[in-house]
């Protein structure tokens, strides 16, 4: 095995003229129709994954508008109990596994490959799949809320409410379908992802090189995949219990209602961090840039996101304090939910070390990461409360509980995201976003999100529960209620401003440079927006930061043929050279796979035989997928031409 | 905020001073980490504002890395007093049961509360609903079930909450130490009308206490005027009879609540109106308009059996 980094090579002006048409052609998006079906580009599909992500974010704060004007006024008759009861369990449904989990996914698949200087994503069509399917569950779910046959038994469906004596019709199995549809698409966006992050690195990138998104990328996806399985088991027993007649809930046959919770729990909390840690990545991205200084506590922030990803499994209890836990499972629960406030304290005070030792940028990004830390600081102190259980017993499923979470998911992630969306905007359209218009969309959003979320804290210690469609009056809530209504109108306009800032920046903002927030990471190296091969010449790097750091002589990558889609692997470790694949290319294959596995998931809900049925279909178009083709697709080992004057400068290793 | 029957802020038993105990510890301890963290922020950001050049080029972070130790530090010593004082709050609560406890036990239906005071002498237990009589004073087990789904029993003045569950048995204990009228609802969802399954606990002075059980007791007064006899009849052998039981008359179903004494609670359909003359017609004449998907149906009586009924419930004291 050689140990051989890339040497320094020259590549001439000219030479790159060349190979930059032949790229051109090489990675050229498929046309048409069919070619928007086929398509695999790593950022299309990114874009893909966040505007529909975005647009389930709409669909949910519209649901959560028509919640908190039924809860303006007691007994109010602007919502049935039933169309209330759907609606919030469309509100938490969307946003956790329509928005919130997508959206991460989809800057993942957008920004990873550009952030380790790598020319696509691995398992392209894969990536695609993943996506066809999430749209198709977001469709099958918004369909059947159109049709009246929504869930509504929350986003956890409690058994056995949700079980088949207490639901009948088909509203659990919808949810319980959608549930399997986001498995498979975070599942192979996580393999994905993953694999891209350990064997796409450009040479020079060791691990402790990465930037810290691609750590929390890395520790997310890793975490999709043991939390997942949970879930998936859950959602399947639960359709096994109501559709083929098993008892595996049904305490009076000998299975427990309890179950439930535990499997759904022990999912049910890594996924909130699963849309936090992105977020926490993004926060370490935005600080550093817009402190104009390499991060403080790289390793301690590292350690924190994996410390997180450990801890985050071993707290799912802290949902169930009120079923009556023996006192030992009780004090663990608690220490460990306490526990999990340390690695976010600590990549607190790293940013705060590197705000205070750093020259501060003002821009609309920097605006959201300062409303991160005074939203999410509360949320994390609030955190700190529901994990003690005497406290908890008091306050759990009341709105103090509504206000902790969406202090923790929407200043953990929501205004981080916003953040990121500002700041890569450029990278993805080629255009700035108006900042006088960003900073009035920013106050609207601080100011209306405190004013419907802060009061709800003191609605809970009054008493109020959660998931009531109307209360009486004469308890001390109608002030407040109607406080945050008008705070969650004052929301709906900061993203109506949003939208407006994204349309007008698309047809007639400034044209972005390709690194207009002087930014150290390699996304910004590539042009706004990136070629279809994100980079060419591609660059290897010397440093965490290599547009601050790396000196104009770091060697750059050749050898790789324009002339077909070659990609450079390297080691998990070290990202030492490895080999060249040729990555695959645009394909119908995975839109037509996953038709076809949305068939057999929306058949099964009506009967069990539509497995069997549906899996023929499947089948077939699995066996397209990877019908082997008439071309030398993983022949690595070919000859490269040598163009003149190049030295190939990665060593194939033997 | 004033007329917080429903607060946890305002204790009225040792379980519920305990834990807004503890919830004042917790508010001071971390709405003071709240506002140093802010403040630092501030700070940093007012430094980072005003100063000249990027920082691109770092010497050494040293300084820095010591601050964020030492912040850590901090942060683990005070979780840790709060893991500490949360602990010690749990066992004190723990150690407030007692065995020679008066039991209550209390079954979950969509959308109602069934209270059982038990007594080693069946014919001694007491049957009622959405209300509960506790003495003041005296440690009371409340032994939760459910009858159909997973519901939850909450009154914010005696106690947090504790879930019924079908299968499984718990045991929420209580001490009521100041007289009063509480407010508990349910607080896991429960399906279409989890928003009206609330009931009011009544604390009293032992003696009270014990009228009120023995008044409960008896069967049902013979009805004392014509119409009340002729709403006892329709009572008995209407659609009343089958879900609901008068003791001391025919009707004995136990699906719906008992009515036996229904005149004497303070509220009609779980906390959903007050126990009025005009709320009870209205109740009885389209309970789905005032509790829509309640199992209790609409019945369409004849205005004057309505009054009947109505004048027959009336009496039951």
């Amino acid at each position: 095995v050689t140990e051989e980094r890339p040497r320094e090579a020259r590549l001439s002006a000219k030479q790159v003229e060349v190979e930059t048409a032949i790229l051109d052609k090489t990675w050229a998006p498929a046309r048409g129709l069919a070619g928007f079906f086929s398509e695999v580009d790593h950022k299309r599909i990114g874009i893909r994954f966040i505007v529909t992500a975005l647009a389930f974010f709409a669909a949910g704060g519209v649901l959560a508008m028509l919640m908190r004007i039924q809860l303006a006024v007691p007994e109010n008759r602007f919502l049935s109990p039933d169309q209330y009861n759907q609606i919030f369990s469309m509100h938490g449904t969307t946003m956790m596994f329509l928005f919130a989990v997508p959206v991460m996914e989809g800057l993942g698949v957008y920004f990873v490959p550009l952030m380790i200087g790598a020319r696509t994503i691995a398992l392209p069509r894969l990536v695609a799949f993943g996506y066809w399917m999430f749209l198709a569950g977001g469709l099958f779910l918004y369909t059947s809320f159109f049709l009246n046959i929504g869930p509504d038994n929350g986003w956890f469906s409690y058994v056995p409410l949700a079980g088949p004596e207490f639901a009948p019709g088909k509203r659990a199995d919808v949810w319980a379908q959608l549930i399997t549809f986001t498995e498979v698409a975070s599942l192979v966006g996580a393999v994905a992802i993953i694999v891209t992050i350990f064997k796409y690195r450009t040479p020079g990138m060791t691990l402790d090189r990465m930037p810290v998104f691609v750590w929390a990328e890395l520790v997310t996806n890793f975490m999709i995949i043991f939390a997942m399985p949970a879930v998936m088991l859950a959602s399947t027993a639960l359709i096994l219990d109501r559709l083929v007649g098993t008892h595996l809930f049904n305490q009076a046959e000998g299975g427990d209602p309890i179950l439930w919770q535990h499997l759904f729990w022990f999912f049910g909390h890594p996924e909130v961090y699963l849309i936090f840690l992105p977020a926490q990545g993004m926060m370490s991205t935005l600080i550093q840039s817009f402190s104009s200084r390499p991060i403080v506590g790289y390793t301690a922030l590292v350690t924190s996101l994996v410390a997180t990803g450990f801890i985050g499994f071993g707290l799912w209890v802290h949902h169930m304090f009120a079923t009556g836990l023996p006192q030992v499972g009780q004090s663990f629960f608690t220490a460990a939910s306490i526990m999990i406030a340390i690695p976010s304290g600590v990549q607190i005070f790293c940013w705060i070390a590197t705000i205070w030792s750093g020259k501060v940028k003002w821009a609309t990004p920097m605006l959201y990461a300062v409303g991160y830390f005074v939203i999410f600081v509360i949320g994390g102190m609030t955190g700190v409360m529901l994990a003690s259980v005497p406290l908890d017993l008091q306050v759990h499923d009341t709105f103090f509980v509504v206000a902790h979470f969406h202090y923790v998911l929407i200043g953990g992630a929501v205004f981080p995201l916003f953040g990121a969306l500002h700041y890569w905007f450029p990278k993805m359209s080629g255009r700035m976003l108006d900042e006088r218009l960003g900073r009035i969309e920013f106050a609207t959003l601080f100011v209306g999100f405190n004013l419907t979320f802060f009061p709800m804290h003191q609605l809970g210690l009054d008493g109020m529960p959660r998931r009531i469609y109307t209360y009486l009056p004469g308890l001390g809530w109608e002030t407040l209620n109607l406080a945050a209504t008008l705070g969650a109108a004052l929301m709906g306009v900061a993203i109506l401003l949003f939208a407006l800032n994204v349309i007008r920046a698309l047809r007639a903002g400034h044209l972005a440079a390709a690194n207009p927030w002087n930014a150290s990471t390699l996304e910004w190296a590539a042009s706004s927006p990136p070629r279809a091969y994100n980079f060419h010449p591609l660059r290897t790097i010397a440093s965490r930061d290599p547009l601050w750091r790396d000196t104009p002589d770091t060697p750059l990558i050749v050898g790789l043929r324009a002339d077909k889609r070659q990609v450079l692997v390297t080691r998990v470790l070290d990202a030492a050279p490895d080999h060249r694949p040729i990555s695959p290319d645009s394909s119908p294959w995975p839109f037509v796979t996953a038709v076809a596995t949305t068939g057999m998931f929306i058949g099964s809900i009506f009967t069990p035989w539509a497995v069997v049925w549906g899996s023929i279909p499947v089948t077939a178009a699995l066996v397209m997928w990877f019908w082997p083709k008439d071309e030398h697709e993983h022949d690595d080992e070919e000859v490269q031409p040598e163009l003149p004057g190049e030295r190939a400068s990665t060593e194939k290793v033997a | 905020m004033l007329n917080a029957i429903q607060s946890m802020l305002r204790p009225a038993g040792v379980q519920a001073e305990r834990i807004e105990a503890l919830w004042w510890i917790m508010f001071w301890v971390t709405a003071t980490v709240t506002v140093v963290v802010l403040a630092y922020l501030g700070a940093a950001l007012w430094r980072g504002s005003t100063r000249a050049a990027p920082q691109v080029e770092v010497t050494s972070d040293r300084r820095l890395h010591i601050g964020v130790a030492l912040a850590t530090g901090l942060s683990i010593v005070i979780l840790f007093a709060l893991l500490l004082s949360s602990i010690v709050t749990g066992r004190a609560m723990a150690g407030q049961r007692d065995d020679t406890a008066m039991v209550v036990e209390v079954i979950g239906y969509q959308w109602w509360w069934n209270v059982e005071y038990q007594h080693p002498d069946p014919s001694q237990r007491v049957r009622t609903a959405n209300e509960l009589h506790l003495p003041r004073g005296r440690t009371v087990a409340i032994k939760l079930l459910s009858n159909d789904v997973i519901h939850s029993f909450w009154v914010p003045a005696l106690h947090g909450k504790l879930d019924l569950i079908p299968g499984h048995s718990t045991v929420l204990w209580l001490r009521p130490d100041a007289p009063g009228v509480y407010r508990g609802q349910c607080a896991e969802y429960c399906g279409l009308q989890h928003a009206h399954m609330a009931f009011t606990v009544i604390v009293e002075e032992s003696d009270a206490f014990e009228r009120w059980l023995q008044a409960q007791r008896r069967t049902a007064p013979p009805p004392p005027s014509q119409l009340a006899q002729r709403g006892q009849e329709i009572v008995q052998s209407g659609p009343c009879a089958m879900c609901h039981t008068v003791r001391g008359t025919a009707a004995g179903a136990r699906t719906g609540p008992d009515l036996t004494h229904v005149a004497t609670r303070s509220t009609l359909a779980a906390g959903t109106l007050p126990n009025s003359h005009d709320n009870l017609m209205a109740w009885i004449a389209d309970p789905q308009r005032i509790k829509p998907g309640s199992y209790m149906p609409t019945i369409a009586l004849p205005p004057q059996d309505r009054q009947a009924v109505v004048a027959y419930l009336e009496t039951l004291k």
